[in-house]
């Protein structure tokens, strides 16, 4: 860290107890967020969500596969994410960091305990069934992509076409039907920074954060996922507060999704 | 290259080819510069059906200590493709060996171009992430990162280019796409310097004559016009925008 990071974190701090932010966004308040779907229109779904200048794209493709053991009649979702080097300084080459991994698994949780996916409807016959490949690229790095890759990998599904699987052939191109899906899943997550708690943490104050949370939620405001992160400490008050603001705020993200179109 | 015999599909009908270009002709080209962030430079590409993205970080100091030149600046550029980046079935993540054998080149080609000199013991990084392939990546790859390289501010010598030339039966043409490339009988991609015309990159394979590869040469020249100005052009445009503001 340079000393023009350790004045400006000092900053940061120092603002906060009067109940100012940096980019001057009031505590509960999410950064401005773009979508938009079929971005890649190789890939079978993809969408690309812009929340302030924290940029993420998900591509999906969808290939036969053999099931997993334990489920022999249920198809395959896997999600990984890619911190790629270009989207920051501070992200380098290599196989994926516990970041990286941490990012992918909280957003599968999410899709999964959602039932996003109907993995039963993903079962082709003895032996193959289809798998949902769901690919997050960080694009630009600026804070909470979490929400950021929550968002995109659920609005990719909901774009998604269903390659059909003729005479062993995996036919993915001319009209096809959509991939089958119920209902949305979408996160909220929050930073704890000297007791203050701020939603939609960008890149600075991620970077002096104390504790992090994410909350996903679905559209009956049934919690489906959760995660704490880092060194702090929250109180019960602080995270059924959180909560409250989750379902509160999961209705602008859920607009934002059932407002894309092809 | 893996070629497929027998059932290969007809790539010239009535002099034009399988999307409607003649022989010397572009697919279409948009670039946009600074397009991330926290990039010192960054561009974004559209060729054709390619989707490309390139960021340019440095010059910063060379890690690990040993790879650094006391003399000169030393260029990573690192090539990946998405896994979902192409139609086919989902792709490994990260460099395979096409990829690791394609950033090399890459890299050759900045090693040329930029003034290195004048970063003794710094590394510039070059990311380019193909994240939609449609033939021609490693060329329209250089091209953007060519850009982002200027946008970064990074001194050089020259903008250079890069297309590839190919044969489809007795026929030279120009930027293969990803059908033409499959079933090509030559794929030529070049990276050329246009204030000399010096060729910085070359790969061939397939079969060609001499005389091919001449016509070869002269339409990659001949593209590099209408390339250098789409370059230049994504350059200037933020610029102008301001100046716009102003006027």
């Amino acid at each position: 860290m340079g000393y023009i990071d350790i004045v400006k974190n000092e900053y940061i701090k120092e603002i906060l107890h009067k109940g100012i932010r940096d980019d001057g966004r009031k505590f509960m308040q999410y950064r401005s967020i773009q979508a938009s779907v079929g971005t890649i229109p190789n890939a079978e779904g993809s969408a690309e969500v812009d929340i302030g200048n924290t940029k993420v794209l998900a591509g999906i493709k969808i290939d036969v596969d053999t099931p997993m053991p334990d489920k022999p009649e249920e198809g395959n979702l896997i999600v990984s994410a890619e911190l790629l080097p270009l989207a920051s300084p501070d992200y380098d080459i290599g196989p994926p960091s516990p970041a990286a991994i941490e990012l992918a698994r909280v957003v599968d949780r999410g899709i999964r305990a959602a039932n996003i996916l109907d993995t039963q409807s993903l079962f082709i016959e003895k032996d193959k069934v289809w798998s949902v490949f769901i690919d997050i690229y960080v694009l630009n790095y600026d804070g909470n992509l979490f929400d950021a890759s929550t968002l995109s990998a659920v609005a990719a599904l909901l774009h998604t076409r269903q390659p059909k699987y003729e005479e062993e052939k995996v036919i993915r191109e001319g009209t096809l039907p959509k991939l089958k899906t119920n209902g949305m899943v979408t996160s909220c997550t929050f930073g704890k920074i000297n007791g203050n708690i701020l939603l939609d943490p960008d890149g600075s104050e991620e970077s002096i954060m104390d504790t992090r949370l994410t909350i996903a939620n679905d559209e009956n405001n049934n919690i489906k996922a959760m995660q704490k992160g880092l060194h702090g400490t929250f109180s019960i008050k602080e995270v059924e507060s959180m909560i409250d603001t989750t379902f509160e705020k999961s209705k602008d993200l859920r607009s934002v999704l059932s407002s894309l179109e092809n | 290259m893996f070629k497929l015999e027998g059932n290969k599909p007809q790539l010239i009908i009535d002099g034009k080819r399988t999307d409607g270009r003649g022989f010397d002709e572009l697919r279409p080209i948009k670039i946009e510069a600074n397009i991330l962030k926290n990039a010192n430079g960054s561009a974004y590409i559209e060729w054709g059906n390619n989707k490309i993205l390139a960021a340019v970080y440095g010059p910063k100091e060379a890690l690990p200590k040993h790879t650094a030149d006391p003399t000169m600046a030393i260029i990573k550029s690192r090539y990946t493709m998405a896994p979902f980046s192409s139609l086919e079935e989902h792709g490994r993540s990260g460099p395979n060996r096409r990829a690791t054998e394609i950033s090399k080149v890459t890299s050759e080609v900045f090693e040329n171009i930029i003034m290195r000199e004048m970063f003794p013991g710094t590394e510039i990084d070059i990311f380019i992430e193909v994240l939609q392939s449609d033939g021609g990546t490693r060329a329209a790859g250089i091209t953007v990162a060519s850009v982002a390289l200027a946008a970064a501010g990074i001194p050089m010598y020259d903008l250079p280019y890069a297309v590839s030339a190919g044969k489809i039966g007795d026929q030279m043409v120009l930027d293969l796409n990803k059908i033409e490339d499959n079933y090509s009988d030559a794929d030529i991609p070049m990276a050329i310097s246009p204030r000399n015309g010096d060729i910085l990159l070359l790969q061939m394979d397939g079969s060609i004559t001499k005389e091919d590869f001449s016509t070869a040469y002269s339409m990659v020249k001949k593209a590099g016009a209408t390339i250098s100005k789409i370059q230049k052009d994504a350059l200037k445009a933020p610029y102008e925008k301001i100046i716009e503001k102003y006027r």
